[in-house]
């Protein structure tokens, strides 16, 4: 047996590489948008893709993100499996209307007999001092849309992973890349992908007892360093990465939240109508004579996302997550 | 060579980058709409495809009367009729071969029947007993689309991939003159020419999109010369004219095939009846109007010219009018059968696999109705 070395990969070339295998593996696979061919995408996520498999299969479209997905519902229909980059969060609202109306619905509309493959790649939320309507966390109108698959993921090996698991999916799926991640590294050996990670599923990435961090793609290196620092402050903290916002794994967060009595729902996505709302109340309906005190949120400020200059202010930091884990009624335990 | 040195010598140029695409005039669409009933091209039609048409058109007014009908027996929630359309909606989809694919609108159900799809099947949307009542892939329709235009990128996606597969299918989509200002009209257009895709685009201008006419939709003119701006084709055709439907479709359809690309063809038209069953035309226009379209009918149109040249005979018109009835009544009988519903289908199909989520809701609904049938309920 050789022993390959595991050197440090970023999450967008384990991205790269999900995209590559997928293709190889089925011709069917054909990637499209703004710039993904000669350019190799703004993040450089499809960057060979054209010159491996041609242009066909990885097509440069005409700027218009309603005319990609819809395109890509045809295609679809026609048996292929298209995986279509929106170049940014906010660019993708423009295809709103086709993936709520068409994407979402289509299998419902015909009775099973029109599903529709579609991985849709939208790089999303803030931290990289993007300009205005380059930094949104839409995640909350696209799991408000039933037919949807909603992912994302914290890690390499989980962005390699899941999208393999996203593109192999017969349902839609929305896959949100955290772009401040994409230059983040990890161990991971490109030879040996990880195995494809099932769609629905969270993990705990830090064990803990004093209480559960819930949280999910940006926030998700966020949480952890909170749990670091938290140590100094005598809370062993848990984190549990969602990594599947559609479909919900109810069960891996309750059985935390039930261990620890207590949890804060991190996120940068606005908390007012945010995921975080949802994800409370279900931890609550489930664990509410675990809880040793009310969920609470840690999100993004309900405003539009701010100028890149005031960002830092916005995003959810280790402080402000402390400051929330300080509230969790800890003096009833006394 | 000082600046001032240089400034004397710089002679200005055209932009380096500049040249033409190509040249407008063969995509421009004929100063009137095409015509071949009434006129000496009429002769060169073929008859057996001019009696299949007249047949088709008497069962689709027939099939308009039954479905609108049904809406006052309380049978259809809604029907739009597509009466004074059926030369559209008929000679289109009999210009198909049976390997290509229909892109309907809501107003298309008689494109949809004249594919082939059970008149039954394709009423269910309208029904409300479920949304698409047929498999789309039983005879390559696509589910009548509601949201406008946006079915029309379906149509390019589609066609592209066949392409791309190596299929010479071709696909034809169906919208209406309102649907022209939708952004997804432009869109799909763009994609089919930059692609070159197989697509033929018929829009049906029937002068009103609900009550606004066609002077408040746009400033072109004509729907036919949007075509130019994409550089694609543009054709004008008088849509009540079955024949010159027919041919001008079939040509488009025969050119995509062959990879010469999209066409758009703007096919002039008029709904005489409302908008559906619940909507009052008198609120947006006059008695006139209508009359004169009346007097362009196209089964009118259809019927003239069969029995001018002995090509239709009374006991032809008879045999047509009857086979509708057949028809109508068929559809009656089977409309008037209460749809078989089963509340828990609501969660099928929503994914391949019911998430846990709607697993819970759904024993919750299962719980409700087995409470309702014990009769405990609340």
């Amino acid at each position: 047996m050789t022993t390959v070395a595991v050197k440090p990969a970023t999450m967008a070339q384990a991205l790269t590489r999900a995209l590559r295998d997928a293709m190889a593996d089925d011709p069917a696979v054909h990637v499209m948008g703004e710039d993904v061919g000669t350019l190799g995408g703004v993040f450089r996520v499809t960057d060979g893709l054209a010159k491996e498999f041609g242009e066909d299969r990885c097509t440069d479209t005409p700027l218009a993100e309603a005319g990609i997905l819809g395109t890509a519902v045809g295609m679809a229909m026609y048996g292929l499996r298209p995986v279509v980059e929106m170049q940014f969060d906010a660019f993708a609202y423009p295809a709103f209307e086709q993936l709520a109306s068409h994407v979402a619905k289509m299998r419902n509309r015909t009775r099973g007999a029109m599903p529709l493959p579609i991985t849709i790649r939208v790089p999303y939320g803030g931290g990289i001092g993007g300009v205005e309507h380059h930094s949104d966390s839409s995640e909350a109108y696209y799991m408000a849309t039933p037919g949807l698959h909603v992912v994302t993921p914290a890690t390499v090996a989980d962005a390699y992973g899941l999208l393999r698991a996203a593109i192999a999916s017969d349902d839609p799926v929305v896959f949100l890349e955290p772009k401040r991640l994409y230059w983040s590294k990890d161990a991971w050996n490109p030879e040996h992908p990880t195995a494809v990670e099932p769609i629905g599923r969270a993990v705990v990435r830090r064990s803990g007892r004093s209480a559960t961090l819930i949280t999910y793609g940006p926030s998700v290196p966020v949480c952890l360093e909170a749990a670091e620092a938290a140590q100094a402050e005598g809370w062993d903290l848990e984190v549990v990465d969602l990594r599947s916002l559609v479909p919900f794994d109810d069960e891996t967060v309750a059985a935390s939240v039930r261990r620890t009595g207590r949890a804060v729902v991190v996120h940068e996505s606005g908390g007012f109508g945010g995921p975080g709302g949802e994800i409370a109340a279900r931890v609550t309906e489930r664990c509410f004579h675990h809880l040793e005190a009310p969920v609470l949120r840690v999100a993004g400020f309900d405003i539009p996302y701010p100028p890149p200059m005031l960002e830092r202010h916005h995003l959810p930091g280790v402080d402000r997550i402390l400051d929330a884990v300080a509230r969790l009624q800890w003096e009833a335990e006394g | 060579m000082t600046v001032m040195e240089q400034r004397g010598a710089y002679r200005p140029s055209p932009p380096p980058a500049w040249q033409p695409r190509m040249d407008p005039a063969p995509l421009l669409p004929d100063a009137e709409p095409h015509r071949v009933l009434g006129t000496e091209a009429a002769a060169k039609a073929d008859p057996d495809l001019l009696r299949r048409l007249y047949a088709q058109l008497v069962r689709g007014r027939r099939y308009n009367a039954q479905a609108t009908a049904l809406t006052k027996q309380g049978r259809l929630a809604v029907y739009p009729s597509s009466t004074g359309q059926e030369a559209c909606e008929i000679a289109a989809a009999l210009a198909l071969e049976e390997r290509d694919w229909l892109f309907p609108s809501y107003r298309d159900t008689l494109a949809v029947v004249a594919r082939g799809v059970d008149p039954v099947e394709a009423l269910t949307l309208l029904r409300g007993d479920w949304h698409t009542g047929y498999d789309p892939y039983a005879h390559r329709v696509a589910p009548l689309s509601t949201p406008l235009a946006t079915q029309l990128p379906h149509a390019v996606g589609l066609a592209h991939a066949a392409r791309l597969k190596g299929d010479d299918v071709v696909a034809l989509a169906m919208v209406g003159d309102g649907g022209t200002s939708e952004g997804d009209f432009h869109e799909a257009l763009n994609f089919a020419a930059v692609w070159q895709a197989p697509v033929v685009f018929l829009v049906q201008n029937n002068g009103f999109a609900i009550s606004v006419p066609l002077a408040k939709q746009t400033a072109a003119p004509s729907l036919a010369h949007k075509a130019v701006g994409y550089g694609m084709r543009g054709r004008l055709v008088d849509g009540n004219d079955a024949a010159a439907v027919h041919e001008v479709l079939s040509d488009a359809v025969r050119h995509a095939r062959a990879g010469g690309g999209p066409t758009l063809i703007e096919a002039v038209t008029y709904r005489i009846d409302a908008h559906t069953n619940a909507d009052d035309a008198t609120r947006y226009r006059g008695d006139a109007e209508v009359a004169a379209w009346r007097d362009h009918d196209p089964i009118l149109l259809l019927e003239r010219e069969l029995t001018g040249r002995e090509l239709l005979d009374e006991e032809g018109i008879a045999a047509a009018r009857e086979d509708a009835e057949t028809m109508a009544a068929d559809l009656r009988e089977r409309m008037n059968r209460d749809p078989r519903l089963d509340p828990l289908d609501i969660f099928a199909h929503v994914y391949a696999e019911p998430t846990p989520q709607l697993q819970e809701q759904q024993a919750l609904l299962r719980a409700e109705l087995e409470a309702e049938q014990e009769g405990g309920r609340r």
